[in-house]
């Protein structure tokens, strides 16, 4: 592994190397690093950004994550352990799960108004599939003499489903949590950008109306660091799992 | 006289040859029985019977005079496959406690569980994940969950083939003692041929695959055994080239 500064260094030499080829194009598309800095702590300290677009939008993402996380990890494992049931669903969740998530903002738009429910029902519909699918993965994987250990040790239902099969499903559901939270702050986005009247995207399509590009950029760099930090924090969590499971000696 | 275990014509194939072809043998309440055969010959076939893990294709078990439909009350049985069959995400003692959850409280239950890890030399270990431990002691632990159930009907698939000889001589007797205390029913599986005539009471002989029975001797041994003394009478001597000779046609 190396190094965390010398990961990072390519980031600082990259943001080194736009600011005075930003300086020197000056053009209005690419301001340069330094000017987005000023104008994304401008606007985090001087506007109601934070409380009045980005919290709201940010509950509202982890909200639907949340219930879909929820949703997707118990029917997951109810149905990787049904034998059957699952096999006669796993053509419908193959085709469902080949549609882009994006496309059901505008179906949800027709469905719903313009707002909150809308927005929660794009993203807990998009962002449950991963969860869903990687939870069936999971608890099919369970291994046959564990199954049947199990059966012989005549454990308690909870006991099963909370004692062999989550923690055999871990892994899997958590990577499949992941992949629905980078998801679920897509979602976000888009839905606020066509859909809102407050949030970060409904902020970046309204900067881009105003063809206030630094506010633009400013937007878009919080967001990365969002993603950034929603996915180290999953990433943690899953690696806390993955060596509790594979403690050596 | 009342048996405790009736197995009779029984009969499995899992695919297009027979795994067991006609099986019959029976044990009284307190008998330890050793199966000898083999490799392949269908020996674990015949144990999963017993614990209702399987429906055989004919035949017929009975516990205590009722036909076995699925996994009997008070029966314990370790696996074959230790390493598999230990839940990798749990500590030592979590696995041995594992079954006693929802039966027994909290309190006795820690305090059987670290008894039979102190049964099986493992004191002061439970803290341990499986992975930490040696294929010996993971044994040890699969044993310890058994002995914790305080079963009535215990089945025992090769339970000794991964350890040392120190360790398996301990075991053995270890698995006598218990079995003196509890007065338990005992299935083991072996194709250690000193091992079965050292322990049972009675050996069940099993010719190549498929599975039949070859024959059933009485072993006409003091109750209680030593390791060297055993080993030495002639009975013993008598008793394990008899065997040796069955399994050799
Ligand atoms: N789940 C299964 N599906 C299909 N065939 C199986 C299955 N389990 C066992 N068999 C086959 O049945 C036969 C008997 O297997 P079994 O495991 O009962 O033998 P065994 O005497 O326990 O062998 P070993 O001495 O290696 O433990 C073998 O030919 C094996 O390949
Ligand atoms: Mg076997």
């Amino acid at each position: 592994m190396i190094p965390l500064v010398r990961r990072w260094a390519v980031l600082v030499v990259a943001v080194a190397l736009w600011e005075p080829a930003a300086r020197a194009g000056d053009s209005p598309f690419f301001p340069p690093p330094s000017a987005i800095a000023v104008a994304l702590r401008d606007r985090l300290w001087d506007t109601d950004l934070v409380a009045a677009h980005l919290l709201p939008g940010v509950g509202r993402m982890l909200a639907g994550w949340a219930i879909a996380a929820l949703c997707g990890v118990v029917a997951g494992l109810l149905l990787g352990r049904s034998g059957v049931v699952l096999q006669y669903l796993s053509p419908l969740f193959a085709f469902v799960r080949a549609v882009p998530p994006p496309l059901l903002v505008p179906l949800f738009l027709v469905l719903f108004d313009l707002g909150t429910p809308m927005q929660l029902a794009t993203i807990v519909v998009g962002v449950i599939w991963p969860v869903l699918l990687s939870s069936i993965d999971g608890a099919a994987s369970v291994h046959p003499v564990q199954v049947e250990t199990a059966r012989v040790l005549q454990l308690r239902h909870t006991d099963w489903w909370l004692r062999v099969v989550l923690p055999a499903a871990a892994p899997k559901v958590l990577a499949g949590l992941r992949v629905s939270l980078s998801l679920a702050l897509i979602l976000m986005v888009i839905s606020e950008l066509v859909g809102a009247t407050n949030g970060l995207g409904f902020q970046l399509a309204l900067a881009q109306r105003r063809f206030d590009f630094l506010t633009m950029w400013a937007v878009v760099v919080l967001l990365g660091v969002l993603g950034y930090a929603f996915n180290s924090g999953l990433v943690a969590a899953e690696s806390r799992v993955l060596r509790r499971q594979r403690k050596e000696a | 006289m009342s048996v405790a275990l009736d197995v009779s014509g029984l009969a499995h194939r899992y695919g297009p040859g027979p795994a067991v072809v006609d099986v019959s043998l029976d044990a009284r309440p307190g008998e330890l029985v050793c199966i000898v055969g083999p490799s392949g010959c269908g020996k674990s076939t015949l144990l999963r019977a017993v614990a209702g893990l399987l429906t055989p294709t004919s035949g017929e078990v009975r516990v205590d005079g009722e036909p076995v439909r699925g996994v009997v009350p008070g029966l314990a049985m370790v696996f074959q496959d230790y390493s598999r069959s230990l839940y990798p995400w749990l500590t030592v003692r979590g696995n041995v406690e594992l079954p006693l959850r929802g039966h027994v409280e909290r309190s006795e239950r820690q305090e059987r569980a670290e008894e039979a890890l102190k049964h099986v030399g493992l004191d002061g270990q439970g803290g341990r994940y499986p992975r930490q431990l040696s294929g010996g002691m993971q044994q040890r632990v699969a044993i310890a969950r058994a002995l914790a159930h305080r079963p009535t009907l215990l089945l025992l698939d090769e339970p000794f083939a991964s350890v040392d000889a120190q360790t398996r001589a301990d075991l053995e007797d270890l698995l006598l003692r218990v079995r003196a205390e509890h007065g338990m029913t005992a299935l083991l599986v072996t194709h250690d041929i000193d091992e079965a005539v050292y322990l049972a009471d009675r050996v069940v002989v099993l010719s190549p695959a498929p599975a039949t029975v070859a024959a059933v001797l009485a072993v006409d041994l003091p109750g209680t055994r030593d390791q060297i003394g055993t080993r030495a009478a002639p009975e013993f001597v008598h008793l394990r080239t008899e065997v040796a000779r069955l399994l050799r046609r």
